[in-house]
């Protein structure tokens, strides 16, 4: 198989006054061709931060301290914000949680789109609607030609996403990057919207990288996962292996404190809250919370590793 | 049964008037002034009756009319028609000081443990505020104490009665809307999303304490939520709302288990699960606006199983053999 992007390494400050804050440390992972990647963490975990990054749309006052980010034989990471330009929305698309902020308000759907398609290809106009209304019909919007000429509010909100994913197809990516592209919809819509994703990387050979705090999700829709806490990866492994027989306490935790999971009343809860980045403890950022957590842990950060169920994962404990 | 329910709703309605002022109203139509008035029909006849001790669920999509229907049952917003009873004594039509009573043994936790609180009081200012003003005769001391015994109860330390809510997590400031809810002691509590700004390990821990609390004092709760995995493994019983209307009330284990309306069935179908494949009841079409409520049965644009009968009459709930209460045509014909 071979490899479309490959993270390696990838630190993300934020600056301030005097010292900088550390959002993503020293992430690697990598996603092959028509590959789909969950990131799955909590709010505050780095998973946006990480998905950002990548098409380097960090700004001020965060910036990419360490690591590269390779694409096409390229390091997206070095790039300038002309050549940047170039592969984002184009290589590379991405797609946001809120529909209603993504498009703008005051354009038509088709305005938005035939944008989208002049900056990146050398068409007329007439050509730009065509592909627009081509990529309307993958979506399964009716009636194209007519959609294209309203205005977002005449949408509801599971049709807006569909046409933000339509937009983010106009430029035939090899990736699309996914932030909680559902959150905002309700579970019936969210179950479309997903069905609808999972055919387009499987008919476009597009890459995925899912970001969401939902593991139900993440298990039905990708191949891989990589599970966050406090800015690093914690586990990495086949979806499947990772949601059935999870190793890192904390996606054992995580896992467990699903509803679904709880066997008598109670539900299984993991002590305490994830740590603000200002104050991620010495060791591995887990230890105050872990039931495992002794000695190394305290000391020394753990490395992603393979551990014996054939997973990679971060932690001192396990074998 | 037999018993009386500890709160009983009966054909509530709720409409909220949105057509503006009298000169928003005003139109020209085929060259006459006409007035047209917008109505969202948030809840429309909806019967339920909450016994003691209970968790009653209420689950649907957004806009379905799930925290409407909460908001009426508090008292929040006055039912446009229908009754509510409170062990046996009606409740809605109650105004100022005959109401207070009520006031005290039903409390309600909101959402957003963020907006819920008021950020220039102190924990200690928001949780005195209801017992000052329910319960004058208790001194200083005692007033003190019980706020100590709650947040006690919640699991904030009783240290931090002088912080303000921004210094606590999300997590803790739910408790503190908790502790809020349990001062005056009541003894019911309607819980609108109470868990749903919550990360995955935190609402596991909000959830417990909800649970545990139930345990301890007997309380019954209403509980909003579009966490089906959530509602499933809290409820005794849950009702199913689409577009303001009651689809189908059920026993937790009886509807997840045998969900009978069409609805129900693709709403459960939807629910990402882990280990669970991808296969899901494909529905067509968006959820109708509450403005103009559909004719006849309010899914039938959406149903699978819809005929001209659906179209046009309004399904009656009925209670079934297994004891759900469920509103279908096609259920009561046999032929779903």
């Amino acid at each position: 198989m071979d490899t479309l992007l490959d993270v390696r390494n990838l630190t993300v400050k934020f600056a301030l006054r005097d010292s900088a804050l550390t959002a993503v440390n020293n992430v690697s992972f990598t996603l092959n061709r028509g590959e789909r990647l969950g990131l799955v963490g909590e709010s505050g975990a780095g998973k946006s931060v990480t998905g950002f990054s990548i098409i380097n749309l960090v700004s001020k006052p965060g910036f990419i301290a360490d690591g590269s980010v390779w694409f096409d034989g390229r390091d997206l990471a070095t790039l300038s914000q002309e050549e940047m330009r170039k592969v984002r929305g184009n290589r590379i698309s991405m797609i946001f949680q809120d529909p209603m902020m993504t498009l703008n308000p005051v354009l038509t759907i088709g305005t938005q789109m035939v944008e989208t398609v002049l900056a990146h290809r050398n068409v007329s106009k007439a050509e730009a609607e065509a592909i627009a209304m081509d990529k309307l019909r993958k979506v399964y919007i009716n009636s194209p030609e007519k959609r294209l000429k309203q205005y977002p509010h005449e949408f509801s909100g599971g049709m807006r996403q569909r046409i933000v994913i339509a937009i983010a197809l106009l430029t035939d990516p090899a990736l699309i990057i996914a932030d909680e592209p559902t959150t905002a919809l309700d579970v019936t819509i969210q179950a479309e919207i997903m069905d609808l994703l999972l055919e387009l990387c499987r008919t476009e050979d597009m890459g995925l990288i899912l970001i969401t705090h939902d593991l139900g999700v993440v298990s039905q829709v990708t191949q891989k996962v990589a599970v966050m806490y406090a800015g690093s990866i914690v586990e990495l492994g086949e979806t499947e292996q990772v949601c059935s027989n999870p190793q890192h306490p904390y996606t054992r935790g995580l896992i467990a404190a699903l509803p679904e999971a709880a066997t008598g009343s109670r539900l299984n809860q993991i002590p305490g809250s994830m740590p603000n980045l200002a104050e991620i403890p010495v060791g591995c950022a887990f230890n105050n919370r872990c039931e495992l957590g002794k000695g190394a842990c305290f000391t020394t950060v753990p490395q992603l590793e393979r551990k014996q169920s054939g997973v990679f994962a971060a932690c001192h404990e396990l074998e | 049964m037999g018993k009386t329910p500890l709160l009983h709703i009966q054909n509530v309605v709720k409409h909220f008037d949105i057509s503006g002022g009298l000169l928003d109203q005003l139109a020209f139509s085929g060259g006459k002034i006409v007035r047209n008035r917008s109505v969202v029909h948030a809840v429309n006849n909806v019967s339920l009756d909450i016994m003691e001790g209970e968790t009653l669920s209420v689950v649907g999509e957004s806009g379905c009319g799930k925290s409407t229907l909460a908001r009426v049952v508090i008292g929040l917003y006055p039912p446009t028609a229908g009754e509510i009873h409170y062990r046996g004594q009606r409740m809605d039509n109650l105004q100022g000081t005959a109401r207070r009573p009520f006031r005290t043994k039903a409390q309600m936790v909101f959402q957003d443990p963020y907006a819920s609180l008021n950020p220039r009081m102190r924990v200690r200012q928001i949780l005195e505020e209801p017992v000052r003003f329910h319960k004058p005769e208790l001194s200083g001391d005692q007033v003190r104490e019980k706020i100590a015994e709650v947040m006690d109860q919640v699991g904030i330390n009783p240290v931090w009665a002088e912080r303000y809510p921004h210094e606590f997590s999300g997590g803790q400031r739910q408790r503190i809307s908790i502790a809020r809810a349990l001062v005056l002691d009541p003894e019911f509590i309607v819980a609108d999303e109470p868990i749903s700004a919550l990360d995955v390990s935190i609402q596991a821990q909000v959830l417990n304490l909800m649970m545990d609390l139930q345990e301890q004092r007997n309380l019954t709760y209403l509980f909003i939520s579009h966490d089906l995995s959530v509602v499933e493994h809290i409820s005794d019983r849950v009702a199913v709302l689409y577009l303001g209307t009651l689809c189908e009330l059920a026993t937790s284990e009886e509807l997840f288990e045998n969900p009978r309306h069409p609805y129900t069935k693709a709403l459960l179908s939807a629910i990402p699960r882990i280990g669970k494949g991808f296969q899901h009841i494909k529905l067509s079409g968006d959820v109708p606006t509450p403005i103009k409520l559909p004719t006849g049965c309010v899914f039938h644009g959406r149903c699978p199983n819809a005929n001209d009968r659906c179209r046009q009459e309004v399904p009656v709930a009925r209670t079934l053999e297994s004891g759900s209460v469920v509103a279908c045509h096609g259920v009561e014909e046999g032929r779903i």
